[in-house]
């Protein structure tokens, strides 16, 4: 680990980058995090004199899909500055160091930077059988998390697993996988929710730290406004077949290849926030969606239980797999209506005599005619 | 046959603006169930070389089903409104089951209309017990549909009002979930509807009180010794 308290823009420099690709890198980070043109110089000027923030990067029970959509950020810059220019000084994935020294060099970046590092975890948190199904070094990933939360300026949750327990905690749940926002208190956290994130919202997350010192504004659940405020559906390029009504209903059908809404096929675009119309993946490629399959919401919480993912409304709880609230609804209904049916059946056996009643109390008299 | 002389005593039970919201409600979910299933299970456009451009069908629904959330939601806060300054067959006290005598009428209902176990004349000129039950269980059916509706829609609009209902998503923890609940309390009103129905024609028949007309003019049929007798009761009980 290097002592070096060098800004993004020195390291640039001794790197041989042009002052024209700062400049271009700045430009490019201040756009995808959102801020207005006029905010660049804001992006430069703390890029030339910030020290690079020092970073601990947490791998717990998770499959480092996070860390591989990081390292694919379609900008080589973005991988490049972040990974060589913010001072990551553990990961269990990339860093050097194995086994005590690997722990002597977190010990010491936690002691030198107590306060001020950022703690990005990437995986849940299992909890159950006092944590025994993930230990690293010894010790339970609660007890590992709790000591690096403990002197961290803000936490950043990588993935639906940090973020939500994403397939672990999926029911029935063997480990009580718990996501990090039930485990850390009192820390800023920032949920960037995904299977994986896309990369280059991960590195607008981190620029944005590096750049403002602040976390990013954040929605209700915790998660970046600038790449989660919207819906897939909300910036899908097929979004007009949907308002048209065009939907796919097979995959193989005509309206499929004509590239309509795969709302009817159980896309999860209405009911997913995420960047992907609009940032897409691998060097903004694709999407899902541009593929023609639709989203699975892999960015919601819970997102595995909620299936069957081809279906647009999920199987109803306790009732067996696509088993949908309509097809209950329907049942009571017709329930309902049997019921009702024999209630009117026995209504006018019972009530005979009383309705019989009635009818002779209310009649006219014999022998009366209108008009007589 | 013998006409034997039965007075009956003309109440005046459904004020005007009791019956317009009840039309207006009806009609509300009806138009909210037909717009919500087809939002749910769209019916697709099939017609060769169809483009997005020259239709807008799926957005109409959405937009009917959106609009008449909005007069179903006004139309229920007047109708509370109504229970502080209506009469005493609209007034809020009735929906809740508070006394021992509110509960002693449910059994009777129950074992009387429902069950029809036992044999019991029961007259009341406006809901009956197990009616004003089920009213306000479907209110409380009305307020959840309408937060997690208007919860949905904050997603897509920054209205300032939808924008009050911001907290409803993170509460259930998704909009997916939020939907599907949404979409199944829509199956209570469908089944409410039936029985509701139902129970109208069964009334009608069987008490003779004219209460399927009643929603039309407001006018119910009741005896008029027990409806003069409970007058005096309550009157002594003002007193």
């Amino acid at each position: 680990m290097d002592e070096t308290t060098s800004s993004v823009w020195e390291e640039m420099k001794n790197k041989g980058y042009s002052r024209r690709d700062f400049l271009k890198f700045c430009a490019w980070m201040g756009a995808f995090i959102g801020v207005e043109s006029t905010g660049i110089s804001s992006v430069v000027r703390a890029m030339e004199t910030k020290k690079r923030p020092a970073v601990i990067w947490l791998h717990l029970q998770e499959c480092t899909c996070c860390s591989e959509s990081f390292i694919r950020t379609s900008h080589p810059i973005v991988a490049d500055i972040i990974l060589d220019n913010i001072s990551l000084d553990y990961t269990e994935t990339l860093q050097a160091a194995a086994g005590h020294q690997a722990e002597a060099a977190l010990a010491k970046s936690m002691k030198d930077n107590w306060g001020e590092y950022i703690l990005l975890v990437e995986g849940s948190v299992p909890t159950g059988e006092d944590g025994v199904y993930c230990c690293i070094g010894g010790k339970t990933a609660e007890m590992r998390l709790k000591e690096a939360a403990e002197g961290a300026k803000a936490v950043i949750a990588w993935g639906n697993c940090a973020s939500n327990g994403c397939v672990q905690a999926a029911n029935p749940n063997p480990t009580t996988a718990t996501p990090i926002h039930k485990i850390i208190n009192g820390k800023p956290l920032i949920k960037v929710p995904g299977c994986p994130p896309i990369g280059e919202v991960m590195a607008g997350v981190i620029v944005h730290i590096m750049a403002f010192g602040t976390i990013p504004q954040l929605d209700g659940q915790g998660r970046p406004l600038a790449f989660y405020s919207r819906r897939v559906h909300d910036t899908c390029y097929r979004r007009p077949n949907y308002d048209a009504g065009l939907f796919v209903e097979e995959f193989d059908d005509e309206n499929a290849r004509k590239g309509y809404c795969l709302y009817k096929v159980g896309c999860r675009g209405p009911v997913t926030y995420n960047a992907c119309g609009v940032t897409k993946w691998n060097e903004g490629t694709s999407f899902p969606i541009q593929s023609g399959h639709g989203c699975i919401g892999c960015s919601e919480a819970d997102f595995w239980d909620h299936g069957p993912f081809y279906q647009h409304l999920a199987s109803f709880p306790g009732f067996g797999i696509e088993t949908t609230a309509d097809k209950i609804g329907l049942g009571l209904g017709v329930a309902t209506g049997v019921g009702i049916a024999a209630h009117a059946v026995i209504t006018n056996i019972s009530k005979k005599d009383e309705i019989n009643e009635h009818i002779e109390t209310s009649s006219v008299p014999d022998g009366d005619r209108e008009g007589e | 046959m013998k006409h034997k002389e039965v007075p009956l005593f003309r109440v005046y039970v459904w004020e005007r603006p009791v019956r317009i919201y009840h039309w207006i409600n009806a009609l509300c979910i009806l138009v909210l169930c037909v717009t919500g299933y087809l939002i749910g299970n769209p019916i697709v456009l099939q017609h060769g070389g169809n483009d997005a451009s020259n239709h807008y069908f799926f957005g109409w629904i959405r937009f009917i089903h959106f609009a008449t959330a909005y007069l179903f939601l006004f139309n229920f806060l007047f109708r509370i409104y109504w229970g502080f300054v209506g009469n005493r067959y609209a007034n809020w006290k009735n929906y809740f089951p508070y006394s021992k005598k509110h509960f002693q009428n449910m059994w009777d209902v129950l074992t009387v209309d429902v069950l029809q176990i036992r044999k019991k004349d029961i007259e009341t000129p406006g809901h009956n017990a197990v009616a004003n039950f089920m009213y306000f269980i479907t209110f409380l059916a009305f307020l959840f549909e309408v937060i997690t509706g208007f919860g949905m829609y904050s997603a897509m609009s920054d209205n300032w009002f939808s924008d009050l209902f911001r907290w409803v998503i993170p509460v259930f923890g998704g909009d997916l979930i939020l939907r599907m609940i949404h979409h199944a309390v829509m199956w209570v009103f469908v089944v409410f509807t039936i029985v509701h129905v139902y129970l109208v024609f069964y009334h009608d028949y069987v008490d003779g009180s004219g209460v399927l007309s009643s929603m039309a003019g407001g006018w119910k049929f009741v005896s008029k010794e027990k409806f003069l007798k409970k007058n005096q009761e309550k009157a002594a009980e003002g007193k």
